[in-house]
């Protein structure tokens, strides 16, 4: 297979701006997957970020899109509906948000979300801890995961991992509903596809659209960059499936 | 043409932030204020503007927010515990420098409390309810017109310094119907909002517009450092404290001053009129800022030698600003919803009680040897 290169500075990354991230996270890639399908879809002029109180949140100080940064914690997806209501349904706008974000704190907004058809994009980091905070227990924690806040490994009474995209492809107002990743070339362009077309979905006016990505956090998970890359491929993709749930 | 209509209280918050140029809302039901979002749902998309019904206050509020952020005027209503959970997100609209109106429809308290009115979230209203000590303007009004005019000038405050602006009304105001006349204040111009974050395409810059809660860990274009930040908000702040506003009501000789707003200012200016008829030397202030406080007014005033009943339908709240105004110079009394004249919820404070208290405290006053009445 030819080499894909997958790092560097994409055109949209704002220039004099550092990635402010850990060694070995995946969330700079991510953020270069989404910039270059925002440019791809050539939408840079039209897109509006609006980013929540995680890591994942850091993307948004680096793209060169007009932004709603660091919003209350879990209430991306009402400040998306308000600004996107607002300007008359016009801009495309999407959210980036942790999973706690997303489905703990935030779960209410997103669902609710969700319930309305709300013509966004909801952007869900899964690295199935809380980054920012030091490592503690996240929604997505699998079971038997050691965090701060688990330190015995996460057990049943404790909650159980949390499957969003396969659990709004069960609402009337989702249009789509996806999980990728970023470990290997192959994972990094088929979520950019995801990516993709839930941004095309959502100009189409089809509903809300939501896309998960699997993140790695080697400093939260004591392991180095390359451990945490097979520990995605080993013991995250088989607990959340890669793959369209609702499209 | 004028247009003149008899309108209730929460019906006139509408008319007015139409007429302030608002065609956003987001809210949520809740009690006594559901005329406001009613009349928002009814009236709105015959205006081309969107009305949007939230799943709870917090995701109103926030809806707001996103609203504000993309630059149009934009308003929630709600009574106190909705009220309660809107605190979060209107610190961080105080940190991003995001003007909005709310309309807080006071009711009873504490916890669920009750449906019916009250005054008992001044001190939530006035003191940056949420987390950070931030400042927000609060306008009282005290009749159905004024209802319809302050929502104007919430508005136009709320713009002119990019801070949420607080309307304090009350259960009692919000039913209350009276003669409403429809007109538009002629407000100073303000700038264009050259930083609302609408699409890079809209506004055609070469950078992107951010708009961004400091967190600590990120800082985005408006300040070197948190102090900085911290520094420019205290600025502001100073600068919003010019805004004080009240009404002096035959206060000119009173040697006892009835401090109320809202509701209780209507009853105690009755109470004024009726001791005046009987020669005693009463005045009332009106708080119409209740944050900014009108503390010069108060403390001239306390210089003259006068006191002060505070008359409130709380335990007693606006007391403390009264008391911070006279700097313990006169002697500062409170009529509370103790005073009510029923015991239930829908108890009030009748002018007969601060008329009946009016005179006992110059008797009062007159025992202890101080100079009053």
């Amino acid at each position: 297979m030819e080499r894909q290169w997958v790092s560097g500075t994409p055109a949209l990354w704002r220039k004099g701006e550092e990635a402010p991230f850990c060694p070995g996270c995946h969330d700079g890639t991510i953020g270069r997957l989404m910039m270059d399908a925002v440019d791809e879809l050539g939408l840079r002029d039209r897109t509006v970020c609006i980013s929540g109180v995680t890591c994942a949140g850091f993307i948004s100080i680096g793209l060169e899109l007009d932004s709603v940064i660091c919003v209350a914690h879990g209430r991306a997806p009402d400040v998306a509906t308000g600004l996107k209501r607002a300007l008359f349904y016009k801009p495309v706008v999407f959210t980036i948000q942790g999973d706690g974000d997303t489905i703990a704190i935030g779960a209410g907004s997103l669902v609710n979300a969700a319930m309305r058809a709300e013509n966004i994009t909801v952007c869900m980091i899964n690295n199935t801890v809380y980054g920012t905070t030091g490592g503690q227990m996240a929604p997505t924690t699998l079971t038997g995961q050691v965090t701060t806040t688990s330190p015995g490994g996460r057990e049943r009474t404790m909650g159980l991992p949390a499957h969003v995209p396969e659990m709004l492809s069960t609402l009337d107002g989702v249009a789509y509903a996806a999980r990728g990743a970023v470990n290997t070339p192959a994972n990094y362009q088929k979520t950019k596809k995801f990516f993709k077309q839930a941004l095309t979905r959502q100009m189409e006016g089809a509903g809300l659209t939501f896309v998960e990505f699997l993140s790695a956090c080697p400093p939260n998970w004591k392991l180095n960059p390359l451990e945490s890359n097979k520990r995605i491929e080993e013991e995250m993709i088989p607990n959340y499936p890669l793959g369209e749930f609702k499209a | 043409m004028t247009q003149r209509m008899l309108a209730q209280g929460n019906v006139a918050i509408g008319w007015g932030a139409v007429a302030a140029g608002c065609r956003h809302f987001f809210g949520y039901p809740i009690t006594p204020q559901n005329e406001v979002t009613e009349w928002f749902a009814k009236e709105l998309p015959q205006r081309e503007g969107i009305f949007l019904q939230g799943q709870c206050e917090t995701g109103s509020i926030n809806m707001v927010m996103g609203a504000a952020a993309a630059g149009v005027r934009v308003m929630t209503s709600t009574s106190s515990p909705g009220w309660a959970l809107m605190q979060e997100t209107i610190s961080h609209m105080v940190n991003a420098e995001l003007p909005c109106v709310i309309a807080l429809v006071q009711r009873g308290g504490p916890g669920q409390g009750t449906t019916q009115h009250a005054q008992m979230d001044y001190l939530s209203a006035t003191r940056g309810g949420g987390n950070g000590g931030y400042k927000n303007i609060v306008l009282a009004p005290a009749s159905v017109q004024e209802n319809h005019d302050f929502i104007q000038l919430a508005f136009h405050l709320a713009d002119k310094y990019r801070n949420p602006v607080v309307m304090l009304s009350d259960g009692l105001l919000g039913q209350l119907m009276e003669p409403l006349e429809l007109r538009t204040l002629d407000l100073d111009p303000l700038p264009p909002k050259d930083w609302a974050v609408i699409g890079m395409g809209a506004h055609g810059e070469s950078r992107r517009r951010a708009v961004a809660c400091n967190t600590g860990l990120i800082f985005v274009e408006r300040h070197a450092s948190y102090l900085d930040f911290i520094e420019a908000l205290d600025k502001k702040f100073k600068e919003m404290e010019t805004e004080v506003r009240y009404e002096s009501y035959r206060t000119e000789d009173a040697r006892l001053v009835l401090v109320a707003y809202g509701y209780c200012a209507r009853v105690s200016q009755e109470a004024v009129d009726w001791a005046r008829d009987e020669g005693l030397a009463v005045g009332l202030l009106r708080p119409m800022t209740v944050w900014p406080f009108p503390y010069q007014a108060v403390a001239a005033a306390a210089d003259r030698g006068a006191a002060f009943l505070v008359v409130e339908d709380s335990l007693g709240q606006m007391v403390d600003d009264v008391r911070l105004g006279a700097a313990g110079k006169t002697p500062v009394h409170l009529l509370n919803m103790l005073s009510r004249h029923m015991k239930s919820a829908s108890g009030m404070i009748l002018p007969d009680t601060v008329f009946q208290r009016i005179k006992d405290t110059i008797d009062q006053e007159e025992k202890s040897g101080t100079a009053v009445g």
